[in-house]
């Protein structure tokens, strides 16, 4: 990474940003802050004559012509083909599997779990393969959505870095060895000197697993460690009601938020099902006069501040005493306290505004928040009646609910007694996610025998003796409960493709049992007769959630005192948060989740130090510079980000980077010189160094100084001027009331434009089906979950961090994200600006530029209305992609589907050889209806045609075309939110036809003529009048 | 006996010249082989050779790699490539011009430079002949799928497609220019023929005489040929550049799709291609002595011709400001910010050099003295060669990166092989000129003979007037 | 001085123009012939086979119906290749100890697949489905040339673009009705039993022509007429037929 451009920056200059935006003329759209300031940079950028040099040489190590990318390469000489190709095999099943019709996908009901929480989904099943991970619609967690983790999930299971053999100090070895070791080991260990460390776990089989290992080994203690900061929801709910409860939302019911830096569309466990449920009150198909509202007070931006109609960029710090306000307003005993840095007036009409509401609104702390504000939140919403409603309190969904961090200090301090004998550790990855301040690793080598049982050889595992690969949740049978308590079965799809083994298989292993998973989960349930049972299992199986009771109803109502505020400490503030992306660092190794822009940002394979303008300015530092930052004592580098609506004398940096081992992806970048030397370089650095146990979330203290130098980073957008065009409309809901258009001044009239035209009205003369999409911007969240989805769906390549930097990522769709600057207001918008999301795509012209400029046909359009792209056709001139005005074309500069990052099997430790060959592993997971697209050629977004074609085939054969909602493109089918609608709108009773017609609907870029078939649905924001003005959005 | 200069105080042929001496200048810098010394031949070429290697490596990792290698990006997906196409298309263009346009309009001062011209339009199309092919993502298929022929996969190529045109466009050019040039070749090769002493020589070029006897069936017979030539390729010196410029002009990417670019193009060509012939002129002059076949007269006539389509090409760039002006788009707007607002946008030196190199140096050449003097003549036509590549570059790259939708601007920066390839390519063009040198005639040896003889004519007319006035005054 | 060359060398001179003019015609035919022969499509070259099975026995004298092997030609993209299993069906009854059938049994008792040459390929950037073209009533040997009478299993057709794009562009062409059949589908399968109980006189013109795996499309105008019928009475939409994202994708 350092070869990529050494050139020294200019810095952001400020003024004249406000400068520009304080005199710009009505509402214009802008994309970063150098963009209005015109900085100098790319100029200096150019006395770099050659950069990203190491491109050359570090990426696409293969032979051109190999495998797919090969036989699509010869495609050219398809008249030869049989002179090229090889004498193709074919090979039928001794015994086929009866449910099995060659060619035709099928899908079961699992659940995938993080953090030890379920969200169903079904998995697609190609031949016993499966290649995609979809919502289950019937999952209360899922409801049929599905968050990019979620779809991401699919690739760990290919992936060829994933722990493959049991390991002894790095040699490979067996079960079989390791079990007679490990019992031998526990024998001696003697009471408490047995210790299992795992992640959250909800699962009840594996909690009878644990009591039945607990007989087996008297005084073995179960520790448990998530580094994500659930402890303070969990101290919360034992402030306000004495014990620990597990607490979710019913945002239907809700008329106001209030979010109190909480990310409840994104890092939740509920969080698809709270999209769904808050946007579902935002919508808009027919003229409405009310809506809800989303008040946020937020520091670091996140998609759900983002979204709120209203935003007040505040330090996290000062949530707490935002807290006190508003609880002091609704009626709850608070303490004397500070206002919290935002305008009283506004507090109180936010007061007014719940207090309208009691019974249906929500007042919702973020996880970082300490607990106090949680039990505030606890009180406030009791105190609106809304517990019941819009607020539920169940049993804690934790099979062993515990604080994370004493479970953790108390095995530390075992550890480094000597007491621990035995140390098996299930999943976790201390060593890289424990409070600095414990000195894991340390303690760690002062026990005898220690084990890792994981996914990935990570951190941990390399400081253990022993590695266990862990069976994908795929590969194994499990349970889970969901967010509001649901169980559901994990019910597997293929073999384990390693020695994969589940948690609770290992334990009743050591047992001296070898009970597989299946019977585990399955005996756990069984009850009366077998027979019976066994119709009713498979129902659960079928359904993706078993048929026993939730967890209880807890009936609480808080009771504790709430403490007087404690007194918030001086200096600069540092704020640890999830990555969005790569959550706690688990998926550093998902090529497609390091790759996917974070929402915000727009930032891929990399983590910041994020800062307000106005503190970059003092630090007289900007995007990409090299800062230092310095924090309980430990100091660590990485590149500045200036991130508008970031509170100001405050940092925010991302959790899950800076990763040593645990996969070649993780590990950073692989460059190979010529002469074979392989040199690795960390993607981002590791926030984790300076996270102690009494700052675990917020800190304040913080140093932050420019290091001098540049850390270059990947961002999908540039900072470049923006134009004043018609792209995405937004408006306030009264503006909405008096002109549904929501059209600016100076947009084109499309009547005027229609009239102006040359063309035809009736472009095509053809009676059948005509696609088109239509997207509603006022539901979208900018989450990414269509991004993943259509990655995965259509086999579209990673492309690693240089070449993203050269930007040429393939994502199909892009989430553009516009900041609004807005005439009456001033500079506050730098501080805080409103920003909208628009996902692009092919919006499939009907008047098409990329058409009539291909020199081969390549590109042409069908009679259904799609702008076709013929891969094999294609000769890569690229004229195509010059002449779109929409750039949603994306071209293979170089072989990258034989050439992802996880491809790169360069420098595995020898303890993860030998291991299955990358390529021919991860090609497992194409989708074999969409072509694998070889090197040279143009692709695009083409409505998922595949499934077009499936639902037309399906549809001909019973003589009729397809019917409305028969197709749902991947993107439609994973958005949270509902946002995209796909069908015919030749059809005028179809979804797409009535949101075309929508007053709100309006095509990007019409002035040009292009007919796009993706047309939009302006956004409109809900905002509250007696504050309006001078809120931040 | 007087030379010409009491004629003419800027003759096309200085001294005094028989036919003799005409073939011992030219002819014999290629039969005799002293007249290639270290300097003048073995030099250039040995560096031309280097670079040709450059392109070979270059041409060979991208065959390899693909055309990521370059910096191309999404929206920059033309940069370095098309550039180069463009640019050496247009210096192909003065060879036609000079042999045809100026053959027809009976311009007796193309004889001493036509044949060097042509050679150099021939290879120029050449170079820019790599770049349509090579610049393809998969060359391999793109070679015969652009050519219409019934296929195996009952598709054609689609003949709406500008690129199409080009491949039509530059082949016919390429082809018609060639068999121009070696019909021209004819009765020099003959002359060599004759002069040539070495046996394996004389069978050569005897070979590529194909027979030539001089006789005057043979005379007419090439002189019908010649000049249905000239009038078949008259027009192409329009029409491949109005094509080449078709590519930009019929999108929808602003400052691409602009009316003017067709005549602005083949004005610019003519402009860099009068300029390649002085740059190349000048040397070869010196070298092989020529002095007085390829005289100032000749520099100064081609130095008008360069000013006269600079001054063209300047208008173009100012009717380009206009559109952007009139088109009242905010985009056209945005375009020529980013064009030409020097204080912040990355690229905009590029447009002021260009401005420099085109519009403000060549205005030199108003003055007699600078268009006979070697250094100005060097300059200008240096700086209008960088100049017109800049122009391509201002026009190709720099456009693409100013997007309708600012969430796809993106930079361009172009790497080492972009570079490697363009100077590749400038290596070829240079060895193949001095071969040509080397081994042909690099002037056409009997039209200078026929203005010889049309001078010797003109001269004796001269004398008798003289004597008819002296004798009539005595009376 | 002498002539360097002699008169001759005139005629010579006249010939290397026709020759030169003429070369890279032929060099053109020669490749177009290449592409279209069977070196390059492996038309009608037979593939040894692990197993030497016979279309012909199965069908034509056994009178096996298509699906009862390839199972999933009505519902999927694939026809699919018969499973072991299927084979043994009837094989662990006769032909119990037959040496050609011994790989069948091996692979039975190993649970090893037979692993066979692949006779009909399209590339994977094509995607073909057998089930709307069987719902078309579009017979096998269409495509597949007289597959019930091939003792071993070779390649009736070579699937280039042109060939396809024939029918799709002019299904009328090739679309035909069999009175005696209920529905496009059967009539697909009805022709191998009408074949066995008729014999190949008692058939129409047009399913003689199939059956001896001609070239099936008919000019007659009173086909072509009936066979607009057919593609009006399916619903067939022939502008659409030929578009591009029907097979690649």
């Amino acid at each position: 990474m350092d070869t990529m451009d050494p050139t020294p920056k200019p810095k952001l200059d400020l003024e004249v940003v406000r400068e520009r935006l304080s005199n710009a003329k009505g509402r214009h759209y802008w994309r970063g802050l150098e963009e209005i300031a015109e900085t100098d940079e790319f100029k200096n950028w150019l006395d770099d004559e050659f950069p990203h040099r190491s491109t050359l040489l570090s990426i696409d190590r293969r032979s051109m012509l190999k495998y797919m990318g090969a036989s699509l390469a010869l495609a050219g000489l398809s008249g030869c083909r049989g002179l090229f190709l090889p004498q193709t095999k074919v090979v039928p099943y001794v015994k086929a599997p009866e449910e099995l019709v060659y060619g035709k996908p099928l899908f079961y009901a699992s659940i995938y779990t993080q953090g030890g929480i379920a969200k169903g989904v079904l998995v697609e099943q190609h031949e016993g393969r499966p290649t995609k991970i979809e919502g289950n619609p019937d999952h209360p967690a899922s409801l049929g959505a599905a968050d990019s983790f979620m779809q991401a999930s699919i690739l760990c299971l290919y992936d060829p870095d994933r722990a493959q053999n049991v390991t002894q100090s790095g040699d490979i070895s067996t079960w079989e060895t390791f079990v007679s070791a490990a019992r031998d080991a526990m024998k001696k260990a003697g009471p408490g000197g047995v210790r299992i460390l795992s992640e959250s776990i909800t699962s009840p089989s594996f909690g009878a697993e644990m009591a039945r290992f607990q007989k087996a080994f008297p005084g073995a203690q179960w520790h448990q460690w998530e580094p994500t900061s659930q402890d303070n929801i969990t101290r919360g709910s034992q402030l306000a009601f004495g014990r620990i409860v597990n607490t979710y939302h019913d945002f239907s019911k809700a008329n106001v938020v209030v979010s109190l830096d909480a990310e409840f569309f994104a890092s939740m466990p509920g969080s698809l099902a709270y999209s769904r449920q808050f946007t579902d009150g935002r919508r808009l198909e027919k003229p409405t006069k009310s809506m809800n509202r989303l008040y946020s007070f937020e520091s670091m931006p996140t998609i759900t501040g983002i979204y709120g109609d209203h935003r007040w960029a505040v330090r996290a710090s000062d949530v707490e005493n935002i807290a006190r306000t508003i609880a002091g307003g609704v009626g709850v005993s608070v303490g004397a306290h500070g206002a919290g840095g935002v305008d009283a007036s506004a507090i109180n009409s936010i007061v007014d505004d719940l207090k309208k509401n009691r019974g249906s609104s929500i007042v919702i702390a973020g996880q970082h928040q300490p607990p106090v504000v949680h039990q505030i939140c606890h009180e406030i919403n009791a105190a609106l009646g809304n517990v019941g409603s819009t607020v539920m309190y169940t049993e804690p969904l934790e099979v062993q609910p515990v604080v994370h961090l004493d479970s953790l200090k108390s095995l530390v301090d075992d550890m480094n007694s000597g007491k621990v004998k035995v140390l098996l550790i299930l999943g976790a990855n201390p060593v890289y996610t424990a409070p600095m301040d414990f000195k894991f690793a340390d303690a760690l080598k002062k026990v005898p025998f220690r084990a890792q049982h994981s996914l990935y050889d990570d951190e941990t595992g390399g400081q253990c003796e022993w590695h266990l690969p862990e069976a994908h949740f795929l590969e194994a049978w499990g349970d889970a409960r969901a967010y509001d308590g649901t169980l559901s079965i994990q019910q597997p799809l293929i073999e384990p493709l390693f020695e994969g083994r589940s948690y609770a298989e290992v334990l009743s292993a050591l047992r001296g049992e070898t009970t597989p998973s299946y019977d585990l989960v399955k005996s756990h349930y069984e009850t009366g007769d077998a027979k019976v049972f066994e119709k009713e299992w498979r129902r659960w199986l079928n359904q993706g959630t078993a048929n026993v009771p939730k967890s209880a109803k807890a009936n609480v109502s808080p009771s504790g005192s709430i403490a007087a505020p404690t007194v918030i400490g001086q200096g600069a503030e540092i704020i640890f948060q999830l990555d969005p992306t790569i959550y706690d660092g688990r998926f550093a190794n998902s090529g497609w989740l390091q790759e996917l822009p974070k929402p915000v940002t727009k930032i891929t394979w990399d983590n910041v130090v994020h800062m307000s303008p106005a503190t970059a300015q003092s630090l007289s530092v900007t995007d990409e510079d090299t800062v230092e930052l310095k924090f309980n004592g430990q100091s660590i580098q990485g590149a500045a980000w200036v991130t508008p609506g970031h509170p100001d004398n405050s940092f925010t940096v991302n959790l899950g980077y800076g990763r040593t081992r645990g996969g070649t992806v993780c590990e950073g970048m692989a460059e190979e010189n010529l002469g074979g030397a392989v040199k690795r370089d960390p993607w981002g650095f590791n926030a984790y160094a300076l996270r102690s146990s009494n700052a675990m979330d917020i800190g304040l203290g913080a140093v932050v100084q420019a290091a001098g130098g540049l850390t270059p980073i990947a961002t999908t957008q540039i900072h470049h001027t923006m134009k004043g065009y018609d792209i995405v409309r937004s408006a306030s809901f009264e503006k909405y009331q008096e002109d549904p258009t929501l059209k600016p001044e100076n947009a084109e009239d499309r009547q005027e434009l229609e009239k102006q035209s040359l063309y035809p009205d009736q472009v095509f003369s053809y009676n059948g089906p005509q696609w088109g999409m239509t997207v509603d911007l006022n539901l979208c969240t900018g989450c990414n979950a269509c991004v993943t989805a259509c990655q995965s769906e259509n086999n579209i390549p990673v492309v690693g961090k240089l070449q993203v930097k050269k930007s040429r990522e393939l994502h199909w769709i892009r989430l553009d994200r516009y900041y609004v600057a807005d005439e009456n207001r001033d500079d506050k918008n730098l501080a805080n600006p409103e920003t909208v999301f628009q996902p692009m795509m092919c919006v499939n012209c009907e008047k098409a530029p990329c058409e009539p400029v291909c020199p081969v046909a390549a590109t042409v359009h069908s009679h259904e209305g799609l702008n076709q792209m013929v891969y094999n056709r294609c000769v890569g001139t690229r004229y195509c992609s010059n002449n779109c005005p929409y750039k949603v074309r994306r071209f293979n500069y170089l072989n990258f589907s034989d050439n992802q990052e996880q491809f790169n099997t360069q420098v595995p430790p020898a303890a993860r050889e030998p291991k299955a060959h990358g390529i021919e592993l991860l090609r497992m997971l194409n989708n074999p209806d969409v072509t694998v697209r070889g090197r040279g050629i143009m692709e695009k977004c083409t409505y998922c045609v595949q499934r077009i074609n499936e639902a037309r085939i399906e549809g001909k054969k019973l003589g009729r075309d397809p019917l409305d909602g028969e197709i749902i493109t991947a993107c439609q089918q994973a958005c949270p939110t509902k946002t995209i609608v796909f069908g015919n709108i030749a059809d005028k009773d179809s979804q797409v036809s009535k949101w075309r017609n929508d007053p709100r609907a309006y095509r990007v870029l019409e002035e040009l003529q292009t007919r796009p078939r993706t047309s939009y649905l302006g956004k409109v924001r809900n905002q509250n009048t007696e504050i309006s003005g001078e809120a931040g959005a | 006996m007087s030379s010409y200069e009491d004629l003419d105080p800027l003759p096309l042929i200085l001294g005094d010249q028989t036919y003799s001496t005409i073939d011992e200048q030219i002819a014999d810098v290629v039969i005799d082989q002293k007249r290639h010394n270290k300097k003048t031949w073995f030099m250039p070429i040995g560096i031309a050779f280097l670079l040709v290697n450059v392109l070979l490596v270059t041409v060979g990792w991208l065959l390899y790699q693909g055309i990521g290698i370059w910096g191309n990006n999404i929206p920059t997906a033309w940069a370095f490539d098309i550039v180069n196409f463009v640019w050496w298309i247009g210096i192909g263009h003065a060879g036609t011009l000079i042999s045809a346009i100026l053959l027809l309009m009976r311009q007796q001062w193309r004889n001493s430079i036509n044949r060097f011209s042509e050679a150099m339009t021939i290879f120029a199309v050449m170079c820019a002949g790599m770049f349509p092919l090579l610049h393809t993502g998969r060359p391999w298929v793109a070679f015969y799928w652009l050519f219409p022929f019934p296929n195996i996969l009952g598709i054609w190529p689609q003949f709406k497609s500008p690129l199409m045109w080009d491949v039509f466009a530059v082949s016919t050019y390429f082809t018609v220019s060639l068999v121009f040039w070696y019909i021209g070749l004819i009765p020099d090769f003959a002359t060599l023929r004759d002069r040539s002493t070495n046996k394996y020589q004389k069978y050569i070029y005897a070979f590529l005489s194909l027979g030539w006897r001089g006789s005057a069936k043979h005379w007419h017979r090439y002189e019908q040929a010649y000049l249905l030539l000239a009038g078949l390729s008259t027009p192409l010196v329009l029409s491949v550049h109005s094509i080449v410029s078709f590519d930009f002009a019929v999108s929808v990417v602003p400052g691409w799709n602009i009316t003017v670019f067709p005549p602005y193009f083949v004005a610019g060509a003519v402009f860099a291609g009068f300029a390649m012939v002085i740059l190349l002129m000048i040397p070869v002059r010196k070298m092989y002595g020529l002095e007085n076949i390829v005289t100032m007269k000749h520099f100064d006539w081609m130095a008008k011709i360069t000013l006269a389509t600079g001054l063209i090409v300047a208008y173009g760039y100012t009717l380009e400001l206009f559109y952007g002006w009139y088109a009242g788009t905010k985009i056209e707007h945005e375009l020529l910010t980013w064009r030409m607002d020097f204080f912040h946008k990355p690229y905009s030196w590029a447009y002021w050099m260009l401005i420099l190199c085109n519009i403000i140096v060549p205005q030199a050449f108003w003055n007699k003295k600078c268009r006979q003097s070697y250094f100005w003549l060097i300059l200008v036509s240096l700086s209008v060669t960088v100049g017109m590549w800049l122009e391509r570059f201002v026009i190709i790259p720099m456009s693409l990166m100013n997007t309708y939708l600012p969430s796809s601007s993106r930079m361009y920066y172009p790497t080492i092989w972009d570079f490697s390839m363009f100077i590749g390519t400038i290596g070829f063009f240079i060895m193949m000129m001095w071969l040509f040198i080397r081994f042909l005639p690099a002037i056409n040896v009997f039209e200078v003979k026929d203005l010889l003889h049309k001078m010797h004519v003109q001269k004796r007319t001269h004398k008798e007037e003289a004597v008819a006035t002296t004798s009539g005054g005595t009376h | 001085m002498a002539q360097l060359f002699k008169p001759y060398s005139n005629i010579v001179a006249r010939a290397s123009i026709v020759v030169g003019a003429a070369t890279p015609v032929l060099i053109g035919l020669a490749a177009a012939a290449y592409s279209r022969s069977p070196y390059n499509t492996k038309v009608e070259v037979p593939l040894n086979q692990p197993v030497p099975f016979s279309h012909q026995h199965h069908v034509s004298e056994l009178g096996l119906d298509c699906r009862y092997c390839h199972t999933s030609v009505e519902k999927s993209s694939y026809a699919g290749i018969p499973p072991t299993e299927t084979c043994m069906s009837c094989h662990s009854q006769i032909w119990t100890n037959s040496p050609l059938l011994e790989p069948v049994r091996k692979s039975y008792e190993d649970k090893t697949p037979i692993v066979w040459n692949k006779v009909n390929t399209v590339p994977e950037f094509v995607n073909f489905n057998h089930s709307i073209h069987v719902a078309r009533g579009v017979n096998c040997n269409q495509c597949h040339g007289p597959v019930n009478d091939m003792q071993i299993t070779f390649k009736g057709r070579a699937f280039q673009m042109q060939w396809c794009l024939q029918c799709h562009r002019s299904p009328e062409h090739y679309l035909y009705k069999d009175p005696e059949s209920a529905s496009p589908r059967q009539q697909v399968f009805n022709l191998y039993m009408k074949l066995q109980e008729k014999g190949v006189t008692g058939l129409s013109p047009r399913e003689q022509a199939l059956m001896k795996g001609e070239e099936q499309e008919s000019g007659k105008s009173e086909d072509v007429l009936e066979g607009k019928e057919i593609v009006k009475a399916l619903g067939v939409k022939t502008q659409q037929l030929a578009d591009c994202s029907v097979c690649h994708y």
